[in-house]
């Protein structure tokens, strides 16, 4: 069964990834990394974070809230310490950049550029939990700032590159465009939507940093049809993300348009499910008599 | 650790708010250490959706006991399930407490169901005989005092008290420890004394306290953390407590759940 799709220039030997700040190598010893198409690292920075207050999880109805603050130590030790880590897995790796402005995420993309073990870029505008210091907001949610951002970090490498959208925004359409006309080779959607949740016994809120992002099933439908509406807009690839459990929701994301799809939340509850998302996927098209992955993106029957 | 189905062997309630259940598992029974935890997954389905993170009560040659209190929707439907169910489990987690510090004299803290991992700690301190162990158990109300003739029975010396003085003293679980170790003060002049050791298992503002008793005695803590998880292994950086060095944060499912108290930044 031919199960690779390509994104930009990556090809990726199946549609599955492990999304950005859900998967890492404490994972190893329970799934088999070397079975999925990629996997996303958490999202680094020039310099360290140390992440946001206590507590920072919380769950919700058949979701969760989170609110880290993209804890990570930054690019040097991603560099000199968790890359080589990674040398002995069978996969590509995507790393994750965030920064305040666009000279941050260049610089980002320049030290990754010159990184083996580096096969993409992701670009994250939008995560929910920071302040960006320039934006005041998130880059996500200024489509000018998404533009500038990407085509500062199209001119810095040749790598793939994917641009992670935020779903708090009233047209998504725009903000795909923007990423397109800047260069970005694929687009991800969606990152988590903006929440948040109260302890009625205490009465405070159930988040330190009070607000943060809702993922998990619960956000699956929405962040469904914010790639169904993207599809339409762009001719780049869409790369689905939201509330994937199993390999029905990821099918419902490739028919849909999205031509990869990358689990989050899922991790965390089964550490194990994107590998049995590969099979599912795979064993679904052997039944369906569906010739090869590449029929299944963008195949909704409408009318 | 392991993602596995283990067996349920037996899941009944002790007291008013309180669940044993043994689950059945050579892998866990060889590998599980005092303080470590495992993430339990409760349905199925994606309500509750995440898995709940609970203490080793007790290993044994069959797999291991866990003690739990139902305070949600998780636990209560944990707390539902029956002897000869399998139970999907990820396990062990984390770093257990040190029993190589060879202190003479251990005093085991408890705040309400902090008591769960401190009786894996008392069966692994007491293969020692030589070693004296207190153990003090802090609860709210009678019904909720646990443990305590288990510990007799391993020989620890065993005092309780409730917030309402149902059982026991009255008042903080600290007070107690404050008496214990004036009435042990003296022997730490003696030359052959290898001194005292602290461990303590409750809500943060008891460690807190009993951290900072110990440390104004010079005596080593060992505190265990209990906080919301997500993935329990390290992965989603969910479970943050304040550490002194310049990373800020320690995550408490990979480097604890237990920690040196003085590495804490209270």
């Amino acid at each position: 069964m031919n199960m690779a799709v390509k994104i930009g220039r990556l090809k990726l030997k199946n549609p599955v990834m492990a999304a950005s700040g859900t998967w890492g190598t404490d994972y190893l010893e329970l799934s088999d990394a070397g079975k999925l198409g990629a996997v996303v690292l958490k999202t680094v920075t020039l310099e360290s974070r140390t992440g946001n207050r206590s507590p920072r999880v919380c769950e919700t109805a058949s979701g969760m809230l989170n609110s880290i603050g993209l804890e990570n130590k930054g690019i040097d030790d991603l560099i000199e310490n968790k890359l080589p880590r990674l040398n002995g897995i069978r996969t590509c790796i995507i790393a994750s950049i965030a920064g305040d402005d666009k000279r941050e995420f260049k610089e980002l993309a320049v030290r990754l550029s010159a990184c083996k073990r580096v096969d993409a870029i992701e670009i994250n505008l939008s995560c929910p939990n920071i302040k960006y210091g320039v934006n005041e907001g998130l880059i996500a949610h200024n489509e000018k700032a998404v533009y500038t951002t990407v085509k500062a970090v199209r001119e810095a490498t040749k790598l793939t590159l994917i641009t992670k959208l935020s779903p708090n925004v009233t047209d998504i359409k725009v903000f795909a465009c923007a990423a397109e006309a800047a260069g970005t080779d694929a687009i991800a959607l969606t990152n988590t939507f903006i929440g948040m949740a109260v302890d009625i016994n205490t009465g405070r809120p159930m988040l330190g940093n009070i607000t943060g992002g809702l993922s998990g099933p619960a956000i699956k439908p929405m962040s469904l049809r914010a790639v169904w509406e993207a599809t339409k807009a762009v001719d780049i690839p869409i790369i689905g993300i939201g509330g994937i459990m199993d390999y029905k929701d990821a099918i419902e994301f490739m028919l849909c348009g999205a031509s990869a799809i990358q689990v989050g939340t899922a991790n965390f509850v089964n550490p194990n499910s994107t590998v049995e998302i590969v099979e599912g996927i795979e064993a679904y098209l052997k039944r369906k008599n569906i010739g090869g992955i590449g029929k299944l993106i963008g195949a909704i029957k409408l009318g | 650790m392991k993602q596995l189905n283990a067996k349920i062997l037996s899941n009944e309630k002790v007291g008013t708010a309180f669940y044993k259940m043994r689950l059945a598992s050579s892998y866990l029974a060889k590998l599980a250490k005092p303080g470590q935890f495992v993430e339990i997954r409760c349905s199925k389905g994606t309500a509750p959706l995440l898995r709940r993170p609970l203490g080793v009560h007790r290993v044994s040659s069959l797999g291991i006991e866990v003690l739990y209190e139902v305070v949600g929707k998780g636990t209560e439907i944990i707390s539902n399930k029956r002897a000869g169910e399998d139970l999907d489990i990820i396990g062990p987690l984390g770093n257990g407490f040190d029993l190589e510090l060879g202190s003479d004299v251990n005093i085991l803290v408890a705040g309400g169901i902090g008591v769960a991992p401190l009786m894996a700690l008392a069966e692994g301190l007491s293969v020692k005989k030589s070693r004296k162990i207190h153990v003090l158990i802090g609860a709210r109300v009678k019904s909720h005092v646990m443990c305590e003739g288990e510990f007799k029975a391993l020989g620890c010396a065993v005092k309780v008290t409730t917030d309402d003085g149902s059982r026991g003293y009255k008042g903080l679980v600290t007070e107690l420890l404050k008496k214990l170790l004036a009435t042990h003060k003296v022997k730490t002049y003696l030359p052959d004394f290898r001194g005292i050791t602290v461990y303590a298992c409750g809500p943060n503002a008891m460690l807190k306290s009993v951290a900072a008793i110990a440390m104004e005695h010079g005596i080593p803590c060992q505190a265990s953390f209990e906080e919301r998880m997500a993935c329990g292994v390290g992965v989603c950086l969910g479970c943050p407590v304040k550490v002194k060095s310049p990373e800020g944060y320690k995550m408490v499912c990979k480097d604890g759940p237990v920690f040196d108290a003085g590495e804490i930044l209270w």
